[in-house]
């Protein structure tokens, strides 16, 4: 059956591929992570501020992205976006914020509540002796926070969340239901137009691997370095 | 300096820790406090610089009362140095970055003159070497005297110490001790929980015993090591002092 593959295909798609496909998948990974980290760092300190009301709405909003498909939240949200843009901003009709912005609020706002929970296990590993002694410094509780706690939290955890970064690079193919041009979008593009889809998606799936396999191993070096260190 | 007045504090309802507790630290007195396990020693410290939060009583600490709601405690608290037992310094920092942080984030003071300070204090405590370290790369003994270092890096008014010797090993625990010694004949005012009886002796001016979350003796250091009133006082000596 493989006899009449082409893998010229693949070669003389490459440019398109990776400039245009892989492109798009690694800025969207990497933005949706850095915001992920970013908004899932402060529902997490939601959460463990004590602070009744906030402790549930982020509890809520972290249970509630949980049980949801991804795949369900990018359609509706491609559709929510322009009209919740409307009502926020009260302009008269829907607004239209592009594929690409839609589906990057959608990763930061999904991928928060993973995020959430793992700086919420990496703040909960520092002993309380820590932010004791900040707070005997005179470090205020944002100070603490800021300089003591998250820094060791985040250094602590960066294994997971590079993992859970993987996962979410892997996720990011699920764009295709905006028809967006990502890598496996771009795959699947020419082998449509082409008619070589065994080639296109084999090829594709070889991408992902080796890219999550690559990271994995990284992910695996940079463990045993943190374990000597503590 | 420190005022403790009729302090009570409980964990629950049920579990009261600390029981009218009442004595007071004054400038360059050298105030230690022993007591058995779990009699409310750290507890007490820690109300000082209201790292501990109590119901009633009063503590105030160069006459501003910690728990006063319009008190600003992290102003209240660069002024309080604080060394605790298993030495908390910030693993994440290098050792003379450790020494840095507050000074910038807390006094607003420049870099350079962060380290400068640190530097000076650093080569005090003999660990000039040891800037560009990690705390991990120390040994515990030398750990301790940067955390001491790192307090007085704030030109603290008082020093509190919460056991700073006995999460050490026995050869370090001298060199720890040393730096204390040092520390209270240079005036500093200082409250120290720890069952070096020795260093007691050298420096202390009173012994307040705690058992059960009560001060059962507040002691010149003579009266105390010469007759303790207290029954539990007297046992407790003889068990410390037997080993
Ligand atoms: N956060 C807490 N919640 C409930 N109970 C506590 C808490 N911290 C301390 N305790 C209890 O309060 C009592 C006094 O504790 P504290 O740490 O002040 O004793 P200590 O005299 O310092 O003892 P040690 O010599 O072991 O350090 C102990 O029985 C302890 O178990
Ligand atoms: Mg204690």
């Amino acid at each position: 059956m493989f006899a009449n593959l082409d893998f010229d295909v693949i070669r003389r798609a490459l440019p398109y591929l990776f400039f245009e496909g892989m492109r798009f998948t690694l800025t969207l990974t990497a933005l949706a992570a850095l915001g992920g980290l970013v908004f899932g760092t402060a529902l997490a300190l939601m959460r463990l501020s004590g602070h009744k009301i906030l402790g549930r709405i982020a509890g809520v909003y972290v249970d509630f992205m949980r049980s949801l498909p991804l795949v369900l939240v990018i359609f509706w949200f491609y559709f929510l976006v322009p009209y919740i843009g409307q009502w926020v901003t009260g302009a008269s009709r829907p607004i239209s914020v592009g594929a690409f912005a839609s589906s990057l609020i959608t990763f930061i706002m999904f991928e928060a509540a993973y995020f959430s929970e793992i700086m919420r296990a990496g703040i909960q590993s520092i002993s309380r002796g820590q932010p004791a002694a900040a707070s005997a410094l005179g470090l205020t509780y944002a100070q603490t926070m800021r300089y003591v706690v998250l820094p060791q939290a985040f250094r602590n955890m960066l294994p997971v969340l590079i993992t859970q970064t993987i996962v979410l690079f892997q996720d990011t193919s699920l764009v295709y239901v905006l028809s967006i041009t990502d890598f496996l979008g771009a795959a699947s593009k020419v082998a449509q137009r082409d008619g070589r889809l065994v080639e296109m998606y084999l090829f594709a799936a070889v991408v992902y691997f080796t890219i999550s396999c690559i990271a994995s191993f990284g992910v695996r070096r940079l463990q045993a370095r943190i374990a000597i260190i503590r | 300096m420190i005022e403790i007045s009729h302090v009570n504090k409980w964990y629950s309802p049920s579990f009261q820790v600390l029981t009218d507790c009442t004595t007071s630290v004054t400038k360059g007195e050298v105030v230690v406090v022993c007591g058995p396990s779990g009699s409310g020693k750290s507890t007490l410290i820690k109300c000082v610089n209201a790292l501990e939060p109590f119901q009633s009583g009063d503590i105030s600490v160069d006459g501003t009362k910690v728990n006063d709601p319009k008190t600003n405690l992290p102003k209240l608290r660069s002024r309080v140095g604080m060394v605790f037992q298993h030495f908390e310094l910030f693993p994440h920092l290098k050792i003379i970055d450790n020494l840095c942080l507050a000074q910038q984030k807390v006094l607003d003071r420049s870099r350079d003159k962060a380290m400068a300070k640190g530097m000076q204090l650093l080569e005090r405590v003999g660990l000039k070497e040891q800037a560009q370290k990690f705390p991990a790369n120390l040994s515990g003994g030398q750990q301790q005297r940067v955390a001491i270092a790192r307090a007085l890096a704030m030109d603290p008014i008082v020093m509190l110490f919460d056991e700073p010797t006995s999460a050490l090993d026995p050869e370090m625990v001298s060199e720890v001790l040393d730096v204390m010694v040092d520390l209270a004949h240079e005036g500093m005012t200082m409250m120290v929980v720890t069952h070096e009886m020795g260093f007691a002796r050298k420096v202390a001016n009173r012994v307040i015993f705690m058992d059960r979350g009560e001060i059962v003796e507040d002691a010149a250091k003579e009266d105390f090591f010469g007759k303790p009133r207290s029954d539990r006082a007297q046992k407790f000596l003889s068990k410390i002092l037997s080993h």
